[in-house]
């Protein structure tokens, strides 16, 4: 039974954001690279699921340039089994990464495949269901609970759907799995994992191997902005009651926080 | 413009505002615009409100399977239809059901897709988009090169705005192929306290508030919008809030989108603890409370009035949408 | 070749450890610290997460890591807290007697159960009466038969009222001094060992520390390790190889008390300005990084010669380091309690914990006037 987890490298939610000259990226000097918080949960539940079916390894696979190799072999020192990198530089969209994995999960003929529900750089929120397409198997996302049948045909997850409910879903399998945290804590890389994962031999396709060596991406970036300063607070005017339809309106229509 | 397709959304029959908010601005920069609902039943107040917004043209994808919402039956009838009508443009609101079955759709096309975006722009037979990302502390434009331009659009961003515009409303059997992801139940939420380091919106209480008692009046307000509440360091101190809730250099640090100080002075251990909220909003009676300095809106009045009818007013905002 | 990067790995291992530290050690290290209870349940998920032990050798089912990697994961958890990291690294001072001075079979019946389960191991050298004087043991071993009986007190043990097993340094005949000294294993479940109580410390409060006694205990011989009379030495080979890492958990703390009081000073205004804006506080932060700076420098100059088979120029040098690292970080500690000024007096802020904790450092595995007399007789033999 293979396991797939799709992950993605991403710069450390503690960066501070620094917009380049020609506003098409980010400044990546001093960028703490890791793996998107939400691929760890995956990561993990992948791991959980071949110790709870007792068979089966875990492969992970990422996209993206040769620094992201790391965040294989930390998957790997977490106790995945194998790890397929796909090198591909320059501008990587939904459409083209989403591409390259299903390829990958084509070859390796994964039954079930989890990722996390969104990638904290872009927060797209969408490869795990472009994926599922491009393979043509079922889909859901914002998993909190995932259990295999026996017989390893269906899966029956848990999803957060709005205002806290929880949707129950049963899902035939293979199929692509999007976890949200509190599906499980992941575990650390052991030391031993670690010393392990260095020596651990990395399969590596280019794009031209998938067959995509003609394939670019379909949504560019452009035009990176900061947000705009804050302004210089308001004290409302009025009586009580006015101001505080005003707050709720300006909460609403000026600051969109609510 | 080409071709402009909007994936409306109903419940129920009821249209989710999300769609009239998207439906109004393609209205404003003049985009000729079909809406398509997949639906069963009686979907009139939907295709009205939808007319009323400026849909030329109303879609209603019929078929018994799209009564309740699932990814594929959802992805492949949208599919299905939009194929034979050329599309240039595919939008629909960010919600979870829009997150979940666009990149399907998407997919099937082959094209590129930006998600939960703030803002659209048509310049000709093209648009570009703009969306946050790193959550939110910055953001880009997204301009689409091969095949349909694919995008959803943030719910509670652009203002609805009715036309003054007659449309067309038509049926479409729809195709919605085989389901193999199916919801089988749904278990309602259980009062979960929402915690404090995650919470999107937070109302704090300091010492004005008196007692724990009182802190009655912040759980109302905080269960309108799911808040989390909060405490300062001088309301710990005098047992009003259990230490758990504090917020401040000792206490917890947090960033919220909006954070509602009431009774709070604003003493910088406390703002240490809430700086970077992106919204911050103070309720005090003393004009002069340093709070008011980091503020984004502030109101000058006694929280005991202010925030029942804070409560009021954000309950009404509730039903709307 | 100089070379002053870390390997792929030893950034792999920094990380890790500096996330477990961020989850585990530091939303804790407060509540341990004000209650002084042991942090068992920490002590396992770093057992877990592979973090103790890393001496044992590969041969044998270990990491068989050397003193660097001992620097690392050191140096990140001090920042975190140095009384759980003690709690948490004091294994590897424990096991090493038996590692380096040990025959196979003993490192395989001593050692090697600890990579199954997460069971403590504490170093048994120090006495009421020897301290500085390690060499004066009173602690006898007297032989009967196929036995070592064993009396005498141990004082300041870490680990002592957890620990499954003891190294204990003993003495068969004290006229021969330290050629009289010798190892023992001791389980920790033979008769006639009791306990001290848990020291109520002014720092590391939640490590414990606590006096043994030895009344008549049965040791057999076959727990003897390495030679009579090779006692001593192995001691010493044994804190060759600690005291830099104990250094590295020194610098860790000290590095936390400059981010904290620089992170404050950025925040705290008077006189209409961040007090960070002052020279006088700008001062002490620039003094902090010169000595943060140098003493990790020093761990890792010692732990690089005595990983490469350098171990006399690495005891030297662990010896700078220690004397260093234990002396800057107190410094370091007083200073960041003084940016703070009233606030950082107060057990709301953490800097004053930092300050408890590192004086301890400048006090064991050897005092920092012994660090300097082993300094000074290397610069003036020959």
């Amino acid at each position: 039974m293979t396991i797939i987890v799709l992950i993605k490298q991403v710069p450390d939610t503690e960066t501070k954001v620094r917009i380049t000259g020609d506003k098409k990226g980010i400044e990546t000097n001093d960028i703490k690279w890791v793996i998107n918080p939400y691929d760890e949960f995956a990561i993990e539940e992948g791991l959980k699921t071949k110790e709870r079916l007792k068979e089966g390894t875990v492969t992970v696979v990422t996209v993206g340039p040769d620094r992201t190799v790391e965040a294989l072999r930390t998957a790997v020192a977490m106790g995945a089994d194998n790890a397929i990198h796909v090198k591909a530089e320059g501008t990587l969209d939904t459409y083209l990464v989403s591409k390259a994995l299903a390829e990958v999960c084509k070859k390796e003929n994964g039954q079930i495949i989890f990722t996390g529900k969104q990638a904290i750089d872009d927060d797209q929120a969408a490869t795990f269901a472009y994926v599922a397409e491009l393979l043509d198997y079922p889909s859901a996302t914002v998993i909190v609970k995932c259990d295999i049948s026996a017989d390893k045909t269906k899966a029956t997850l848990e999803q957060e759907a709005d205002s806290g409910a929880k949707n129950i879903i049963e899902t035939s399998l293979p199929a692509v799995i999007g976890v949200n945290k509190g599906i499980n804590t992941p575990r650390y890389a052991s030391l031993p994992g670690i010393m392990k994962a260095k020596k651990k031999e990395i399969k590596t396709y280019t794009l031209n191997d998938l067959g995509l060596g003609a394939e670019t991406a379909r949504a560019i970036d452009t035009d990176y902005q900061l947000p705009p300063e804050r302004a210089a607070g308001k004290k409302l005017s009025g009586d009580i009651p006015t101001q505080v339809k005003e707050l709720v309106r300006l909460l609403r229509e000026e600051a969109k926080v609510i | 413009m080409g071709n402009v397709f909007l994936i409306a959304e109903q419940k129920d029959g009821n249209i989710k505002r999300v769609s009239l908010e998207i439906l109004s601005e393609l209205n404003r920069q003049g985009v000729t615009t079909t809406a398509v609902v997949p639906g069963f039943g009686d979907l009139a107040k939907v295709t009205e409100s939808l007319v009323k917004h400026g849909a030329a043209k109303v879609v209603v994808l019929e078929h018994e399977v799209l009564n309740e919402y699932t990814t594929e039956a959802y992805a492949k009838a949208l599919h299905t239809y939009l194929v034979g009508q050329n599309p240039s443009v595919i939008i629909t609101g960010a919600t979870s059901h829009g997150k979940d079955f666009l990149p399907r759709v998407a997919a099937k096309f082959g094209a590129g897709i930006a998600a939960d975006c703030v803002s659209f722009q048509f310049s000709g037979e093209r648009v570009s988009v703009r969306k946050p990302i790193y959550a939110g502390k910055c953001s880009k434009i997204v301009d689409f090169t091969t095949g349909p331009a694919v995008f959803s659009v943030r719910p509670n961003v652009l203002a609805t705005q009715e036309a003054n515009k007659s449309g067309t409303v038509e049926k479409v059997a729809a195709n919605p192929g085989t389901v193999r992801a199916k919801v089988m139940s749904t278990v309602a939420s259980q009062v979960k306290k929402v915690e404090l380091t995650e919470a999107d919106i937070i109302i704090s209480g300091g010492r004005s508030l008196k007692s724990a008692d009182n802190f009655k009046i912040l759980n109302d307000c905080a269960a309108t919008v799911g808040a989390a509440v909060g405490a300062s360091r001088a309301a710990v101190d005098a047992g009003y809030a259990p230490h758990d809730m504090q917020v401040g250099q000792t206490g917890k640090t947090v960033s919220p989108k909006l954070y509602i100080a009431c009774g709070i002075s604003g003493a910088i251990q406390h703002l240490a603890g809430m700086r970077t909220s992106k919204v911050i909003v103070a309720i005090n009676k003393d004009p002069e409370a340093p709070i008011f300095q980091k503020t984004d809106y502030g109101i000058v009045g006694d929280l005991f009035e202010v925030v029942p009818l804070l409560t009021e007013e954000l309950k009404k905002l509730k039903s709307q949408s | 070749m100089l070379n002053f990067s870390l390997s792929d790995e030893q950034t792999a291992l920094r990380d890790m450890v500096r996330k477990f530290v961020q989850q585990e050690i530091i939303p804790n290290a407060a509540k341990y610290d004000e209650t002084g209870e042991f942090p068992r349940e920490i002590i396992n998920k770093a057992w877990e997460a592979g973090l103790m032990n890393i001496n044992i050798p590969e041969k044998f089912g270990g990491m068989g890591l050397g003193v660097l990697s001992d620097v690392i994961i050191n140096e990140e958890m001090g920042a975190g807290c140095l009384g759980i990291t003690t709690s948490i690294a004091v294994n590897t001072l424990g096991l090493y007697p038996i590692i380096l001075g040990g025959t196979d079979a003993q490192i395989e019946e001593f050692a090697v159960p600890f990579l199954s389960s997460p069971k403590l191991c504490s170093f048994c050298l120090t006495e009421p009466g020897a301290g500085s004087d390690a060499g004066s043991l009173s602690t006898m071993a007297t032989e009967e038969g196929d036995h070592f009986i064993l009396n005498g007190s141990k004082m300041w043990i870490t680990n002592a009222g957890h620990a499954d097993l003891f190294t204990v340094f003993c003495t068969t005949n004290k006229e021969l001094k330290t050629k009289g000294i010798i190892c023992l294993a001791v389980p920790a479940n033979l008769p006639g060992i009791s306990f001290g109580k848990h020291e109520n410390k002014l720092g590391q409060r939640c490590s414990d520390t606590r006096a043994i006694n030895f009344d008549n205990v049965k040791v057999p011989k076959k727990n003897l390790i390495g030679k009579i009379g090779e006692g001593f030495k192995i001691a010493m080979r044994t804190l060759d190889r600690t005291r830099t890492p104990i250094a590295a958990g020194a610098v860790g703390a000290a590095r936390a008390a400059m981010t904290y009081s620089k992170n404050y000073a950025k925040e705290r205004k008077q006189f209409g300005q961040p007090i960070a804006n002052f020279q006088a506080i700008q001062f002490m932060l620039a003094d902090m990084a010169v000595k943060i700076e140098s003493a990790r420098l020093l761990c890792y100059n010692s732990g690089w010669l005595i990983d490469n088979g350098q171990i006399e120029q690495g005891g030297y040098f662990s010896a700078l380091a220690k004397r260093h690292a234990a002396d800057m970080a107190m410094e370091v500690a007083t200073d960041a309690v003084q940016i703070y000024g009233g606030y950082g007096y107060t057990k709301e802020y953490p800097v004053e914990k930092i300050m408890r904790d590192v004086k301890l450092v400048q006090i064991y595995e050897g005092t920092s006037q012994i660090q300097r007399i082993v300094i000074a007789r290397h610069l003036l033999k020959d």
